[in-house]
């Protein structure tokens, strides 16, 4: 696959304060990539620096192998769909997605039927003439959504697009948007801090902190296999605890040994080792690699959450079967389910 | 319902008094003669003063244009500051007006003088004296000066409410900065555009005191003609009471023009 967009070293400073600190990332063509951290994480950024609303201080923004670094965002081959959908209220539904369209001085006919194509692809035919104030948000979304794919971009940059729809909406337009990229046939880069919905609509995920990628992957890749214990907790819910890799295939932690899968560290290494809540198995205490009591069970509608205390160490745990309170019980932990991390810097 | 009507009541008394009853008598004067008989003549006479009435409607369609050139670009400067930036310089918009406008006037005779403080400054390097009290350049600066802020207000008013991702939009759907200008900006503050024209316009077009002092006897205007019929030598109300009337008529036509797009824009001033 080649490279559609490469982001080399990017620097970014509001005010002294730094955003981005040297990123650098490479978006393959036709993939729906998607930008993952919390608030301040400096997605949002790298977004706009690709879209070109922001100057990077230092660094490069390629496009094709071409250098766009200095390119106004209206001469970018890309389109946007805002936060706050960003729509013309002086304009209807037509002339809404026709903006783009009008400014090429594309002739009238062409203007209309790829206007109500792309009105077809977002579901909102028969909507032309209505006034943008009279539409509900997810409505909006859609015009936004038409409006950005009308001029044909190479890529389609949406940052935080469903974060104001409620919840059943924003799983509607979820899967939408990803059959949308499919039929477009063109690059998604999308900016979220929801890391459900990165999971399910992503081909990439890039988890960011602090103004830099902590990992890129898969959703797979990003869930199972994560790279330090950012983005293992970042990413649904993880215990993450300190251990020892004694030898390949064989770590230590919680005060006993176990089978992993896991090799290429070094003798006696400090660790990190991550095992996911619905990956423990509770069992009776006898037959328990450990044993912990249990300090409180939750209902969470699909599972169980508990709370288990362990040496000092309070484990979560998800199960379908829920144990009493204050009960002693015993946790087996598999070697495919148990992930190793290299211990993070600092 | 019935309590409300009551509570209007003053109000509607004031209007009568002081808005309904000067119109109508103004509109008395202007069809009837010194003695009270009906006449066209004070109407008709109005075809002597066609000059006058150009060269006022001109001057504050010149400077009504001014106004809206340099506050246009102003105002959206101001709109896109820190909120507290904002404030300070909405202050240091309205300064000016909190002085009376005789003195500022005044002030600019002294400017604009012959041996006034430009000639003497341009002086200093060999260039000049220009005349420039006394010429219609000189009004139509006085009427920019006085009426800038009225133009401002509302434009930035309008602005303000414009969001900065709605420009980014535009630019991201391939509008350069002229597009962005004429088929966003300039669109979405029309009710602004229409109240600033609408308030520096009528004042302009009405005023005596900026061309009697900045424009001396050269440029008569409106203004000048109607004080000279009420106060001056050549005392004639039923003339000036028409001269008014056909004024307003203008100035109302004027009105209707641009404010069919701004209907929401007056309240940005109030």
């Amino acid at each position: 696959m080649n490279e559609i967009i490469s982001l080399k070293d990017i620097v970014v400073d509001y005010d002294g304060e730094p955003v981005l600190t040297g990123l650098s990332l490479d978006i393959h063509d036709k993939e729906f990539v998607t930008f993952l951290g919390p608030s301040g994480c400096g997605k949002t950024t790298t977004l706009r620096v690709i879209a070109g609303f922001e100057q990077p201080k230092s660094g490069n923004v390629f496009f094709n192998g071409k250098d766009i670094t200095a390119l106004p965002p209206y001469k970018r081959q890309m389109n946007t769909v805002f936060q706050k959908y960003a729509l013309f209220p002086h304009l209807n539904v037509f002339e809404n997605v026709a903006f783009g369209l009008r400014l090429k001085k594309l002739p009238e006919k062409e203007i209309k039927s790829r206007v109500l194509e792309m009105l077809e692809v977002v579901g909102l035919k028969g909507y032309e003439r209505r006034n943008i104030s009279r539409m509900s948000g997810g409505q909006q979304q859609r015009v936004a959504i038409a409006r950005g794919l009308a001029n044909h971009p190479k890529v389609l940059l949406l940052d935080e697009p469903l974060g104001a729809l409620d919840l059943k909406l924003r799983k509607e337009m979820q899967l939408e948007l990803k059959r949308l990229q499919q039929a477009m046939d063109i690059t998604f880069i999308y900016v979220t801090h929801d890391q459900e919905e990165a999971l399910t609509m992503s081909d990439t995920v890039v988890v960011m902190n602090q103004g830099d990628i902590q990992q890129i992957g898969s959703p797979e890749d990003i869930y199972n296999e994560p790279q330090n214990a950012f983005v293992a907790d970042f990413i649904g819910e993880s215990n993450i605890i300190d251990g020892v890799m004694l030898k390949d295939f064989q770590v230590g932690f919680a005060g006993n040994e176990f089978t992993c899968v896991d090799s290429g560290f070094e003798k006696n290494e400090s660790v990190q080792v991550v095992v996911r809540p619905e990956d423990i198995q509770v069992v009776p205490a006898i037959r328990g690699q450990l044993t912990g009591i249990v300090k409180d069970v939750i209902f969470k509608g699909v599972h169980f959450e508990m709370h288990v205390e362990q040496a000092g160490y309070e484990w979560i745990i998800h199960s379908t079967q829920a144990s009493q309170p204050g009960e002693l019980i015993g946790m087996n932990i598999g070697p495919d389910e148990i992930h190793i991390m290299h211990r993070m810097e600092g | 319902m019935e309590k409300n009507k009551r509570l209007s009541l003053p109000y509607l008394i004031w209007m009568a008094i002081f808005i309904a009853a000067p119109l109508l008598i103004v509109v008395y004067f202007s069809f009837t003669d010194q003695a009270g008989h009906f006449t066209l003549s004070n109407i008709t006479a109005m075809g002597d003063y066609t000059g006058v009435f150009a060269t006022s409607l001109l001057l504050a369609a010149v400077a009504t244009v001014i106004c809206l050139v340099l506050a246009f670009p102003l105002g959206f400067y101001l709109s896109r500051l820190q909120v507290s930036t904002q404030h300070m310089m909405l202050m240091l918009v309205m300064l000016p007006m909190w002085m009376n406008f005789l003195l500022r006037t005044y002030a600019w005779m002294s400017l604009l003088e012959k041996n006034g403080l430009i000639n003497r400054f341009l002086g200093l390097f060999g260039i000049g004296p220009f005349d420039m009290i006394n010429t219609s350049g000189a009004v139509v600066l006085g009427m920019v000066y006085n009426y800038l802020p009225y133009m401002i207000l509302p434009l930035y008013t309008a602005m303000v409410k414009i969001d900065q991702s709605v420009i980014e939009a535009a630019q991201d759907l391939g509008a350069s900065m002229f597009q962005v200008l004429s088929r966003v900006l300039v669109p979405l503050s029309m009710p602004g555009i229409a109240t600033g024209i609408t308030m520096v316009f009528v004042p302009s077009v009405s005023t005596f005191i900026i061309s009697r002092m900045l424009g001396g006897g050269d440029t008569l205007l409106v203004g000048d003609l109607i004080e000279m019929q009420f106060l001056g030598n050549s005392y004639n109300y039923n003339l000036g009471s028409a001269m008014s009337l056909v004024l307003m008529v203008i100035v109302l036509l004027c009105m209707s023009l641009t404010n069919t797009s701004g209907e929401d824009g007056i309240e940005g001033v109030m």
